[in-house]
């Protein structure tokens, strides 16, 4: 056996339903769903080859030490180990870093977070480089931490990064700020005294982590060049490129990475993990070297969802109008910039929510701490806004005696509205109507567990134990048991924002093979598990009316497709595949003209499509097959694919037209509380989303349950437990938990296509929306249940209780 | 050591195996059967799960001389010999139980294991059944398809709402 390579190309027939042309709208089946149920789908952690060693990282136990010395002379002593990295063996640049170069590659003279990289080893086996890393000796030195505003701010606070060079470093009011941004609008002091009603509330959201499946993982594979092939689990191969080629030390194009096989994402793979490690150890050593984070090491190994503390003031009049919002929003980015500074424009310019605030006065900063590195996760700064904001919808509906969802209608942001940024609303907004739906849908009956009972009389009840708060814990038969009912809803940005120049790329090629017309669809997109892959497929069959289509394995030899992140892959790289496909179909009709278009009127007819592998006129006349057009030419573009411009937000007002598009989901919540013990069943998760255009409506549908679950997560469950030192308490699947399949309740969706004249299809991003306004709706659902007040997610048994 | 096991009906030697190595290392890295996923380590994910002289097993949990002997059964052996998916995989694939994939090979098998014990479970069987495996990407509800899929076409019944090829939409 040689290397295991990851997937070779998925090629997939439209034929699913009779009548279906696999077309964008249906629903489509995965390219890649039968290499996954029969255990054939290469993972990147499956990744093999017959010379290769595996690579181990050395992490600092402390959250904020000096290192006075590394020595690593009996590691290097250990049988079966080829190599022993620090930062003193780095060829090149020391520093990475998506936004911010700040990071060290391997710790110099100073660890800033428990589970720094300090050292790598690359063995023969990966208990023998555990065991080695085991003997590389670190003295450290103890710093004091700053963990949160009042430490990371005092006088005297220890500095994080001194010396920074940031584009944000001038600008902010303190080094231990990674970035700041208001957003003003109106005149909030004017205005203040006009509202009849005030409610105050301050909000803490928890560390949640991505806790995706398939932990880190690589395959780095030196090549004859003195280049370096690397096949990973990332979100965005050339950004990983971008970082890696300064770090190695080498020319781009000789730093080459193919995706493998990714168990899921959902921001946590947007920085480097293991990618600069394998490489390095594979240099060094001449030999391919896989490296694969356990559970354990991967809550160390990538950033976190930021921790958050939130602080609003909503004044009304009595008849339920807002008349400004007042926030200051103190997100935790920990160590590192990572993303930080993206999070902090979307906090502050979504802070408000999807209403329509005629005055708003908001802040929002990301801190350095000693905490673990926050980052990119589903989301991205919308969610911990969405919590503090829905919980103060449901505060001032409480002080009007008001319906909370009357409330939120009465507020809610429509198309032609302008957001505090002063961007006008362009498209769709449908807030009122998706709060519509998910009231009414019936709600699901009381007391679940209640069942016949087993040989018992007529009318007798027995209890299953499975419907209740505690479940088979068998804590209890429905006594103290009371319901709750809760909304939320959310606002969320499509694609990356604040002037970035946000692009994806797609090469698409029609030939005749076998006497048949085929597509190949070549893009750099990450397919984490969405279905891109699938969308890109229906795309090019829509577009080219062709059956069969080939979609090659993305790597970098091909443009880049920008991060799967944001919600923005069936946008951006549907939307480049859409683009490409479309010059592709242009060249095909111009062949089509030049070689059989000679005293053919046909040819010369406005709106010419390819339908079943042959050239149609609009009325549906056939006027040649594509493989008689093509020959034995094939038509082969690469082309990129851009979204409106934006702009960033101004420094100090936070005006600016900042983003692409926005997306919309309501929940509603019902759920069971032991107000006794503090257990909560969430009994059933309604969502109604717009998307715009479903190009996959079951695609959609994964993503809408699988986003409410990672807010259900948050509500109830997901919480990284950091001590004041900085160290984490829990970082294993046993005490960090996420949503087991008895956790999640039925959830019905409802799915809106308004379409925006803006996107290709006029499809919106889908996979973010959902994530955000689950968690309030079940939070307000348990406050109903219980009538506390509950200002910090997750809510804890303790927090019910008061215990 | 040396640990010899049937894997799928299939004999099969692993030497120099290390005493520490679990089942699943041995399956995943010696045999070339790397269809069990490593998600935990510690028993809480069913990512590993394989059969264990018919039992379900988190394969990490094992300790691979402990397996010497036994019969296996990873998610490579469920399909037929001729390539056909099971029923339950087909169903999986055809409900959109699958997305990042990861989780599939241990739920699969626990799906197998509850539709041969309860033919046709209550949804609350099947949560029951399934608790032990988690999933990131779906939020269970295709899974839950899947299953009822797989257990309908097994009883003859025609595909139950939701599994067909136009989800649950309006307005």
């Amino acid at each position: 056996m040689g290397v295991v390579p990851p997937p070779s190309g998925l090629t997939q027939r439209g034929d699913t339903a009779p009548q279906a042309t696999g077309g964008i709208g249906e629903s489509t089946q995965r390219p890649d769903g039968v290499l996954k149920v029969t255990g054939e789908f290469a993972y990147a952690s499956d990744l093999w080859h017959q010379d290769m060693l595996w690579g181990h990282t050395l992490r600092s136990p402390h959250a904020h030490a000096e290192i006075r010395s590394v020595d690593i002379a009996e590691a290097l002593a250990v049988p079966g180990v080829h190599a022993v990295l620090t930062h003193r063996d780095l060829p090149a640049a020391t520093h990475y870093g998506l936004e911010f170069t700040d990071q060290p590659v391997l710790a110099v003279d100073r660890v800033r977070y428990q589970g720094e990289a300090v050292a790598l080893v690359a063995a023969d086996h990966p208990e023998t480089a555990r065991r080695a890393a085991a003997r590389i000796r670190v003295d450290y030195v103890e710093l004091p931490v700053v963990h949160d505003e009042a430490s990371a701010t005092a006088p005297g606070a220890p500095v994080l990064h001194p010396d920074r060079t940031d584009h944000h470093a001038a600008h902010v009011p303190h080094p231990n700020v990674v970035h700041r941004q208001p957003v003003i609008s109106g005149d909030v002091a004017a205005a203040a005294p006009t509202a009849e009603v005030v409610v105050r509330g301050e909000y803490t959201v928890g560390t949640q982590d991505q806790a995706f499946l398939g932990p880190e993982s690589g395959l780095a594979v030196p090549a004859e060049d003195g280049g370096v092939d690397l096949y990973v689990a990332t979100q965005w191969l050339h950004v990983d490129q971008r970082q890696l080629a300064p770090v190695l030390g080498l020319p781009p194009e000789l730093v080459r990475l193919t995706l493998g096989g990714v168990g899921g994402a959902f921001g946590a793979r947007e920085d480097l993990s293991m990618q600069a490690h394998a490489c390095l150890l594979a240099l060094r050593t001449g030999r391919p070297v896989k490296m694969v984070y356990n559970r354990e090491e991967s809550f160390f190994g990538h950033v976190h969802r930021h921790p958050a503390r939130l602080a609003y003031e909503h004044g009304a009049t009595r008849d339920g109008r807002l008349v400004y919002v007042k926030g200051r929003i103190v997100l935790d980015g920990g160590a590192y910039a990572s993303s930080s500074a993206a999070v902090v424009g979307n906090a502050a310019s979504l802070g408000v929510g999807p209403y329509r605030v005629p005055h708003t006065h908001l802040e929002a900063i990301a801190l350095y701490t000693n905490n673990p590195p926050c980052g990119a996760m589903r989301g991205f700064g919308a969610v911990q806004a969405c919590f503090a904001y829905e919980a103060q919808l449901d505060k001032l509906a409480a002080a009007l005696a008001m319906d909370p969802v009357e409330l939120r209608q009465r507020n809610a942001l429509c198309q032609g509205d302008t957001m505090p940024t002063g961007q006008p609303v362009d498209s769709p907004a449908p807030v009122a109507e998706l709060l519509r739906l998910v009231r009414e849908r019936p709600l699901p009956p009381e007391r679940p567990w209640e069942v016949p009972a087993a040989g018992g009389a007529d009318g007798q009840v027995g209890v299953d134990l499975r419907e209740l708060p505690g479940g088979l814990a068998n804590t209890s038969h429905g006594e103290g048991i009371v319901r709750g009912v809760g909304y939320g809803v959310g606002i969320k940005n499509v694609g990356f924002s604040e002037g970035f120049d946000d692009y994806s790329t797609a090469r698409v090629r029609l030939a005749v093979v076998a006497g048949e017309p085929r597509v190949t669809v070549h893009t750099a997109m990450a397919e984490v598990g969405q279905g891109g892959v699938t969308v890109h497929a229906q795309i090019a069959r829509t577009e080219l009316g062709v059956s069969q289509v080939n979609i090659l394995p993305a790597d970098t030899r091909v443009g880049s497709a920008g991060s799967t992140s944001a919600s923005r892959q069936t946008y951006m790289t549907g939307g480049a595949v859409r683009n490409t496909c479309l010059a592709v179909r242009a060249e095909a009709l111009r062949l089509g003209r030049r070689r059989l278009g000679a005293g053919q009127p046909g040819w010369d007819e406005p709106g010419l499509r390819l339908v079943d592998g042959k050239v149609v006129t609009r009325d549906g006349a056939v006027l040649a097959g594509l493989a008689e057009v093509l020959g034995d030419e094939a038509i082969d573009l690469e082309l990129e694919f851009r979204h409106r411009p934006t702009q960033p937000f101004d420094r100090e007002t936070g005006q600016g037209f900042g983003h692409v598009q926005y997306s919309f989901c309501a929940h509603r919540a019902v759920v069971d509380v032991d107000v006794e013990l503090g257990l909560v069943k969430v009994v059933e998760l309604a969502a109604a989303q717009d998307v715009g255009r479903a190009i996959n409506p079951r695609a959609v549908l994964g993503q809408i349950h699988g986003g409410s679950t990672q807010g259900l997560g948050l509500a109830v469950l997901e919480e990284i437990l950091v001590g004041p030192d900085g160290t984490i308490r829990n970082p294993s699947f046993t005490d960090y938990l996420i949503p087991t399949i008895l956790d999640v309740p039925p959830m019905p969706v409802d799915v809106l296509e308004l379409a925006d004249e803006h996107a290709p299809y006029g499809l919106r991003g889908v996979g973010e929306a959902p994530t955000l306004s689950a968690t309030p709706a079940i939070v307000a659902a348990i406050r109903q249940a219980t009538g506390l007040e509950l200002p910090r997610v997750p809510v804890r048994p303790e927090h019910l209780t008061g215990t | 050591m040396r640990v010899n096991l049937t894997v799928n009906g299939r004999p099969l030697t692993a030497d120099d195996v290390w005493e520490g190595e679990s089942l699943l290392y041995v399956l995943r890295e010696r045999l070339g059967l790397p269809g069990a996923k490593n998600a935990c380590e510690q028993g809480e994910c069913g990512s590993c799960t394989v059969r264990l002289d018919g039992d379900l097993v988190c394969a990490c949990l094992v300790a691979a001389g402990q397996a010497e002997g036994a019969e296996i059964r990873t998610v490579e052996g469920l399909a037929e010999a001729d390539g056909r998916l099971a029923p339950i995989q087909a169903a999986f694939v055809e409900t959109g139980a699958v997305q990042c994939g990861f989780c599939t090979p241990g739920l699969l098998l626990a799906a197998e294991d509850l539709l041969a014990r309860v033919p046709r479970p209550a949804d609350a069987d099947i949560r029951e059944a399934l608790s032990g495996n988690l999933c990131r990407c779906t939020g269970y509800e295709a899974v839950l398809d899947a299953v009822r899929l797989a257990a309908a076409r097994a009883a003859g019944a025609p595909d139950p709402a939701g599994a067909g090829p136009t989800p649950e939409r309006r307005p």
